[in-house]
């Protein structure tokens, strides 16, 4: 019998860590070669990590939400005989002991760092308090709140149900703190006096605790980065789609059974790629630390998915070398693949320019966030018919908002100005997305 | 309905429960009135309670000194001890008075109107008194019930002659000879021991197949032993169907367990099978009150269904206890002054007054497991605590400690042995508390003590005694696996 150490491979290019999401064993549990230990998650994407070996789990290291090293152990195996130096951990212990928090690279902490970005809503009264409740492993309604009388007097005078306040004591036991904390937290014996009254509703005095794990963190992660990182500028300017809905309607009556239905998001991609040629600096990443803006070549256009577990940015690798029908087609692909999961790192990273596009639900303006470390990001809003002056008559287009958001470090109002005419102009025109520049090689769509 | 008077508060008995309630309304400002047609104290002080610890306390002195005096344990040499039960009687008796003067006298303190009569409640906000100067009625606009309990009567043992009840064996002038107690609950336990140690032979007919049924068998095992040694005999699993009065006292008819006919002929029969809530004889016939089996129902606050009346006490529910019926009426006064208050305790404790005495506080293993805990028991034997020994205590006494598995909280203290009445408070402030079991061993309790039995408890409700040994190192191990 030996004991060996499943370590946690490098599971994408320049990852350094990846969470565990969900432990698919269970100590004890007999498992087999290429059986699924874990799912865990990297900044872009979910992978299963498989045993390379039968054996027995001796342990799981680390709950889900942990953040685990590449090359930690991740799960420790009991296994026949004698196995592959090369594989066993360091330290061979007959008794395996949970092995502490993997040492942490000057990488991993920055990264730490980021993911702890200070709760701006955070009472500042709360430094002071308790920690929050330790989950107390008991049925529901098994013993009523735990507190001294002294305790569950003050919260009858104060109009509190003790049952909606955490205890942070041994065995959950609430105490003279965790009923300060709930006070100040601004539910006031006012509200419940009031309540008293009849015919008022009672209080709904809920707080359900949503734990921050997987795709949420790191969405809230980046958010975080790219809001405190990047002073945002955002544009936003309506552009009659007329023309635009006329050629889709055309080019989707034409369209062969084989072609996907075309939507109004690869015309745009379209336009953006079209328009970047004269504003390569909005096609581009800005390393800040190191103080130099990459400006691609490649046009790789990110397009932002709502999934049922949150937002992930698949990319269309080399937008440029695709024409209408292609774009249409790795649009529909990449949006099935983020709603079922199966995409791969590369097709979730990387990109230069992003695309965010809520359709019908698209609002009328809206201020996006951008895709940090990109430089810029557009949002297409709704497409409706409204009343637009043409000639001093008042007719009746289908007109829609483009709100765009601009890294202004590196990009003045001016520049921005400019692109997003570039791009309505195309829009409103669009035999302009078919017509090469003077001097541009001839494009693909 | 018209009335001679009106009050803010009116409450009915002046036992535990009504007159705790009846000075702390008064504290609080509250017009309030109190109507009793016995003495102040209710059962509790006057014929309960306190009268039967003064009785236990006198036998259990009488036994001590006559064990000494015919085998001596200590060393000490008297006489051949007698005991003039009269007296004993009357020092009881000036107990009583003792006590039942004091609550006059709190009540008068706190301005509260008594009235001694018969309250009749004529609707829900009028009573109608009857006193030897008349029959006032006065409007009040809040009740509180607090009519108490009363004896359970066996139909065909009615109470009178040698047939006693609770109130009459504390009357007694003389210690019986021989004294046949129906029912080996708590109040007979209790008495039958005392007139055992007193001198009295004394013959337990208990329904049940153990005495104090309520209680787990290994707690009152110890209890068992010492009713043997006291020269006492138990008939379980019989059952009384008659009684014969004559000139020396009276025959009871027993059907023991294998079936057989007995006549047990003793100076009395005490009937001890139990308290009913006192439900009749007050009005509530007038009332429209809820009820909960033979109890008045009542809510957290001791609300009844009638908007205004409350009820406190025995009326209301198990456990018919003093203690309970105070706390409710502490908890009604404030109401009525206009505070938030519930009654919600985490636990009542009891206490059974028997040789040796038993203390149950919250939940037993069984009963834990029951309500869905996963629970751990630490139990120490009081033969290991040097006070116990040093007191000369029962040797097969013993602290049980139950707590929840998986946090520690304590859910339960029992505790059997000689004068460990005492260590319920020890027991019900930690549940009280919210204490765990690191509470308790983390609190010193003074040596020698019998409080160290509980910290020890909880020590092996941890695996970790101080004061017994640990099971080998090999076989804990295996066990922790």
């Amino acid at each position: 019998m030996a004991t060996y150490g499943v370590k946690l491979p490098d599971v994408g290019e320049g990852v350094a860590e990846a969470e565990v999401v969900e432990w698919l064993v269970a100590v004890g549990e007999e498992i087999s070669r290429d059986q699924a230990l874990a799912e865990v998650m990297t900044d872009k994407a979910t992978v299963q990590i498989e045993a390379p070996v039968d054996g027995t789990v001796l342990s799981l290291n680390g709950a889900p939400g942990d953040l685990i090293a590449v090359g930690a152990d991740l799960v420790l195996l009991d296994v026949e005989g004698s196995v592959d130096a090369a594989h066993q951990p360091e330290e061979q212990n007959s008794v395996p002991a949970p092995s502490p928090p993997p040492p942490k690279t000057d990488n991993d902490l920055q990264r730490g760092q980021a993911l702890k970005v200070p709760d701006p809503f955070e009472d500042p009264f709360e430094a002071d308090l308790p920690e929050p409740q330790r989950r107390v492993d008991r049925p529901a309604g098994l013993v009523k709140p735990l507190a001294s009388p002294a305790v569950r007097k003050r919260a009858l005078d104060a109009g509190v149900e003790l049952r909606f306040v955490n205890g942070s004591g041994p065995a959950g036991r609430i105490s003279h703190a965790d009923l300060d904390a709930y006070l100040r937290a601004g539910t006031t014996p006012q509200v419940l006096a009031a309540t008293a009254a009849p015919g008022m509703r009672e209080p709904n005095l809920r707080i359900d605790e949503v734990p921050l794990v997987g795709l949420r963190r790191r969405i809230a992660a980046q958010m975080s980065t790219a809001k405190s990182r990047i002073p945002h500028i955002t544009y936003v300017e309506e552009v009659d789609v007329s023309a635009l809905e006329d050629l889709r309607k055309s080019l989707n009556e034409s369209a062969g059974v084989a072609q996907p239905k075309l939507t109004v998001l690869p015309l745009i991609v379209a336009a953006v790629r079209s328009a970047l040629g004269a504003h390569p600096e909005m096609n581009a990443r800005f390393d800040d630390e190191a103080e130099v803006v990459r400006q691609h070549g490649a046009f790789h256009c990110g397009v932002a998915a709502d999934t049922p577990k949150g937002l992930v940015v698949p990319v269309i690798r080399h937008a440029e070398t695709l024409d209408l029908w292609g774009l249409a087609t790795e649009i529909a692909r990449l949006a099935q693949g983020a709603r079922d999961g199966s995409l791969s790192s590369p097709e979730l990273s990387g990109s230069t320019f992003t695309i965010s596009s809520l359709g019908a639900l698209g609002g009328v303006v809206s201020t996006p966030v951008i895709n940090h470390p990109e430089v810029a990001i557009l949002a297409v809003n709704k497409i409706a018919e409204r009343p637009v002056v043409i000639d001093g008559t008042v007719v009746v287009r289908k007109m829609m908002n483009l709100s765009g958001s601009f890294d202004h470090r590196v990009v003045d109002g001016m520049d921005v100005a400019k692109f997003m005419q570039q791009i309505k102009r195309r829009l409103e025109q669009p035999a302009l997305l078919f017509i090469d520049p003077p001097g541009q090689k001839p494009s693909v769509v | 309905m018209t009335s001679d008077a009106h009050t803010q508060v009116l409450v009915v008995g002046a036992g535990p429960g009504g007159y705790a309630a009846a000075i702390r309304c008064g504290q609080l400002g509250l017009e309030t009135t109190l109507v009793e047609k016995g003495r102040l104290g209710g059962t509790c002080l006057t014929r309960g309670c306190i009268p039967s610890k003064a009785v236990i306390h006198a036998a259990d002195e009488f036994a001590k000194i006559r064990s000494e005096a015919t085998k001596s344990v200590l060393g000490i040499g008297v006489g051949s001890p007698t005991i003039d039960f009269a007296r004993t009687r009357a020092w009881k008796d000036g107990i009583v008075d003792q006590l039942s003067g004091g609550v006059g006298g709190l009540l008068t303190a706190a301005g509260v109107t008594v009235i001694e009569g018969t309250a009749t409640m004529v609707d829900g906000k009028t009573v109608a008194i009857d006193t030897e100067a008349g029959a006032p009625r006065i409007s009040a606009d809040n009740v509180i019930l607090a009519p108490g309990s009363t004896p359970v009567e066996l139909p065909f043992l009615p109470f009178g002659g040698a047939v006693l009840s609770s109130t009459d064996a504390l009357n007694l002038d003389t210690v019986p000879d021989h004294l046949v107690v129906v029912g080996a609950g708590y109040i007979g336990l209790e008495l039958g021991t005392a007139f055992a140690k007193l001198g009295s032979h004394v013959t337990f007919v208990e329904m049940g197949d153990r005495i104090l049924p309520a209680y787990d068998a290994d707690l009152t095992k110890p209890v068992v032993a010492e009713l043997a040694r006291l020269g006492a005999t138990t008939h379980l699993n019989a059952r009384a169907t008659s009684v014969q009065q004559d000139a020396g006292g009276a025959t009871l008819q027993v059907t023991l367990s294998d079936g057989s006919e007995v006549g047990l002929h003793g100076d009395h029969v005490l009937v001890t099978v139990g308290r009913k809530p006192r439900t009749e004889g007050w009005g509530r016939e007038n009332l429209v009150l809820d009820m909960d089996g033979p109890f008045i129902k009542v809510d957290e606050q001791c609300r009844t269904s009638m908007r205004g009346i409350f009820a406190v006490g025995d009326v209301t529910g198990e456990p018919m206890l003093a203690h309970r019926a105070t706390a409710q009426g502490e908890v009604v006064a404030e109401i009525l002054a206009g505070h938030r208050r519930e009654f919600v305790p985490a636990a009542i404790p009891a206490v059974v007054f028997t040789d040796p005495e038993i203390v149950v506080v919250g939940r037993s293993e069984s009963e834990a497991t029951a309500a869905g805990f996963d629970a751990i028991v630490g139990r120490f034997p009081l033969a290991a605590n040097g006070r116990n020994l040093s007191l000369d205590g029962s040797r097969s006494g013993f602290v049980r400690v139950v707590a929840e598995r998986s946090t520690g909280l304590v859910l339960g203290v029992q505790i059997v042995g000689t004068s460990v009445a005492e260590l319920q408070g020890v027991a019900v402030t930690a549940l009280e508390m919210a204490a765990t079991l690191d509470d308790l061993t983390g609190t010193i309790q003074a040596h020698p003590s019998l409080g160290e039995a509980i910290t020890e408890a909880a020590l092996m409700a941890q695996g970790r005694p101080l004061h017994l040994p640990l099971p080998p190192l090999s076989s804990r191990q295996a066990s922790a696996s």
